[in-house]
Order: C-alpha cells, then structure tokens, then sequence
C-alpha cells in the first residue's frame, strides 16, 4: 500500500467528481419530471397516452444503461447530421433510461393512495388537474421520497458510466491516473470509498425517511 | 447533411464474420449472466441467512457485505476485481493467472458481477423471510415440528415462493448489468455490437440488434417466470399481474 499516489493526484481525481455531481443532479431533476409526465400518462384512461407511455417504460427498462448510451450515441447523428457531444449523449440517455424507473416509483407512489380521495376531490367540485395537483400528488409524493432517495443513489452511481463515451467524470480520472501510476489496488479503493461515502450518506438518508414515514402513518 | 441523410444495411446482421461474432456475443452474455447468478444465489442466500441468524457478529459481517457492494458502482467493482485483486495475490500466483487464464476479463467479470448482485439477493431473500408472518413458526412449533422441520415443511414452501417474483427481477437486472463488462474488454453481445461499427460504420443497425436481443430474452424469462408463478401460487395468495 502506498497511498502517496492518492494524495499526490487526489486533486486532479477529486476535479472529476464535480462533473459526476453534476451529471446526477441534471439527471435527477429532469428524469423526475419527464418520469411524472410518464407516470400521469401511464395512469391516464386515454388509451392514446397509456399504451406510447406504457412501451416506453418496458423498452427502457428492458434494456441495460450502456447500451441505451450507446444507441443514442449512434442514432442521434443520423436525426441530425451532426456528430453528438459526448457530455449531451451521456445525460440524454441517463435522463432517458432513468425516467423510467422514475415513473414506475411515482405510479406505484400515486397507486397507494385510496381512491376514496380522488373520488371525494372530485364530488367536491375540484377539477382533475387540481385533484392530481392539491389532493393526490401531495400525500403520494410523501409516500414515494425514500424509494425516489434510493433511485438518486442509483444514479449517483450510474453517472460512472460515462465513462465509455470517454467523459472525464471521477471514475474516468482515477483510471487515467492509474493508467499512469499503475497502482490499481490504491486507485480503485480509493475510488470505491469515495462512492461508498456519498451513496452511504444518500442510503441512510432514504432509511430514515422510510422510518418517520412509517410512524407517521402509523399515528 | 441533415435528416436520415444515412443508408441502412442491415445485412450487418448476418453478414460473415460479423453474424458469428454477433451469436458468439450473445452467447458470452448468457454464460457471463449465469454464472454470475449462480454465484450470486449462494452467496446471496448466505449472506441473507447471516442478516437474520440471531447472532450479532454474523449480523454485522452480512449488514457490512450489503452495505459496500451495494453503495460502490459496479464499475469501480468490477476494475477492482479486473485491475487490482491479482495484484493482492502472491507473485507466483499472478504469473500463473497470467500465463493460463486466458480470458481472465472473463472471470472477473464473473464474480464482480455475481458478489453485486449477490448483495442485492441477500436483500430480497431477507425481505422475504421477513415478510412470513411470526404466527407461521410459532404454530409449526406449536404442533411440536423441530427447528430443521419448521423450515423444511412449513417456512421454506412458503418463502420460495413469496421471492420467486423479485428474483427474476434480480436475475433480469444481473442480466443486463453483464453489458458493464465491456469496459473490461469481455466480448459479449453490447460490445460485440460496438466493435462491429468500428469496422463498418454501422453501429445503429447492430445496437438495435442488440437491443432487440435484450428485450427478447428479457421477455422469454419474465413470461417463463410468470408462468411457473402461477403454476406455484399459494391459493389465496394474489399473485403478481
């Protein structure tokens, strides 16, 4: 062990993660939006928005992330002439793939509340957008925070693979640097503790809002 | 330039050498998954078992595996196990690594694959023993059954089946994070797919191939699956849609 290479490019390494950062909370933000949009969809009665949102989510599900970044990757400079960017081809496909994982957790969220309360919106006058958006999403957005937490750890940890397309995130640095070093025992757990710190803080998060979650529903 | 400004030729598919490189990769896929699953099921189970045994200190081994092989990437997991861990052997075992292991990509990717995924087994078989109500064992030991009996007769039947639904889901899930091996150079069916385009410039027909290959078999298990689901069910149990 010689943690010495650690520290002598641990700023170079340390450089990447805020590009991880930043490709997780694009993702996390714009995935959670474009997943509601699914999950309305997949929920709506119209068959015309059920079954498009429906093949979508089994399609990108279906398939594994690096392949996703892949395809569009290939596809995208056919639509338009143009090469693509390696950093818009990373986050449009993680915003792509992880959508719809998204709008699973929001449907099952939206799902676990009683229809008694949609009903009742409704026999009150509401509108269906007013009950979706005063009666509805507020409690199941309650009941859906820590599997959404775990989700973003998930991503969290996704975002390494950028890698493939050659985005100079965290992992792709410390790889560089071992490819220079060749100290891969050092490197690796290195690396490995650094995602370890984040994701764990990220997990124990989820627990605990898991917990308050059941007390509350409980009193 | 501009839209499908791109002439398709999907005889990539099949054309020689590339059609066999494409079953060869679809093949890898298979074999990589597998294997790994079947680490990941022994392991998965044991470390399961050690979370819920009433003993503190295997407890805490299990409750440490969950907790580092579920909160690394895989992709870190699996550059250690590629780049690192023969470096943590002794010399004369890594000159006989290198010298008679070919396809040592291969095997790494095997148990990186299969320890992650044996983390996220040993979560679902706890929560599946978790999810049998107390009242089961306490009346199987009431009628005077020994704890092997209980287990046998009584709390197994009725676990296997509760964690066949979300074991296929696990089994899916190590299926398609196989692809993840390419960056270590395994030649299954996603960097099969890439490595065709780099010789034809046709890697949007092959990636789609590849896509279709996934779901295909992603669809052949998950209908296999809820078929013997259904022929398994417990009567009066709901069975997943």
């Amino acid at each position: 062990m010689d943690l010495d290479v650690v520290s002598d490019n641990f700023a170079f390494m340390m450089g990447g993660l805020g590009l991880t950062v930043q490709l997780a909370v694009i993702t996390i933000v714009c995935g959670l939006m474009l997943g509601t949009l699914l999950a309305l969809a997949r929920l709506s009665s119209r068959v015309w928005l059920y079954w498009p949102a429906t093949a979508y989510i089994h399609f990108f599900r279906g398939l594994p992330l690096i392949l996703v970044i892949f395809w569009l990757y290939f596809l995208f400079p056919v639509i338009t002439g143009k090469p693509m960017q390696a950093f818009a081809a990373a986050i449009v496909s993680f915003i792509v793939f992880e959508a719809a994982y998204f709008a699973e957790i929001i449907r099952a969220g939206i799902q676990s509340i009683p229809e008694g309360q949609s009903m009742a919106a409704r026999a009150s006058g509401l509108t269906g957008y007013q009950t979706v958006r005063y009666v509805i999403l507020p409690q199941a957005l309650r009941n859906m925070v820590p599997a959404l937490v775990t989700q973003s750890v998930v991503i969290f940890q996704d975002t390494s693979l950028a890698y493939v397309i050659g985005l100079r995130e965290f992992l792709r640095r410390v790889n560089l640097v071992d490819a220079r070093e060749a100290r891969s025992v050092e490197l690796y757990l290195f690396a490995g503790a650094v995602y370890f710190a984040i994701c764990s803080a990220g997990s124990l998060a989820s627990q605990r809002l898991e917990k308050r979650r059941e007390r509350m529903s409980l009193a | 330039m501009g839209i499908l400004n791109y002439t398709f030729d999907w005889s990539v598919l099949w054309r020689d050498p590339y059609g066999g490189m494409l079953v060869k990769g679809i093949l890898t896929t298979l074999q990589l998954s597998l294997l790994a699953w079947l680490i990941a099921l022994v392991l998965g189970l044991a470390v399961g078992l050690c979370r819920v045994l009433p003993l503190r200190f295997t407890r805490l081994v299990g409750g440490a595996y969950v907790q580092v092989f579920r909160n690394t990437p895989l992709l870190v997991q699996l550059f250690f196990w590629y780049f690192a861990a023969p470096l943590l052997l002794p010399k004369p075992a890594q000159a006989w690594l290198y010298d008679n292991v070919p396809n040592y990509a291969f095997w790494a990717g095997v148990v990186a694959l299969g320890t992650y995924t044996a983390s996220r087994v040993a979560e679902q078989f706890r929560a599946g023993l978790m999810a049998i109500p107390r009242d089961q064992y306490r009346a199987a030991y009431a009628t005077g059954l020994t704890t092997v009996q209980v287990y046998r007769y009584v709390i197994a039947p009725f676990a296997l089946r509760l964690i066949l639904p979300p074991f296929t889901t696990e089994f899916l899930t190590c299926f398609k994070n196989s692809a993840l091996a390419m960056t270590i150079g395994v030649m299954e069916v996603t960097h099969t797919a890439y490595y065709i385009d780099s010789f034809t410039w046709h890697g949007l027909e092959t990636t789609t191939a590849a896509s279709a290959v996934y779901l295909c078999i992603a669809a052949c298990i998950t209908a296999g699956m809820a078929f013997t689901e259904k022929r398994v069910r417990i009567p009066g149990m709901i069975v997943r849609r």
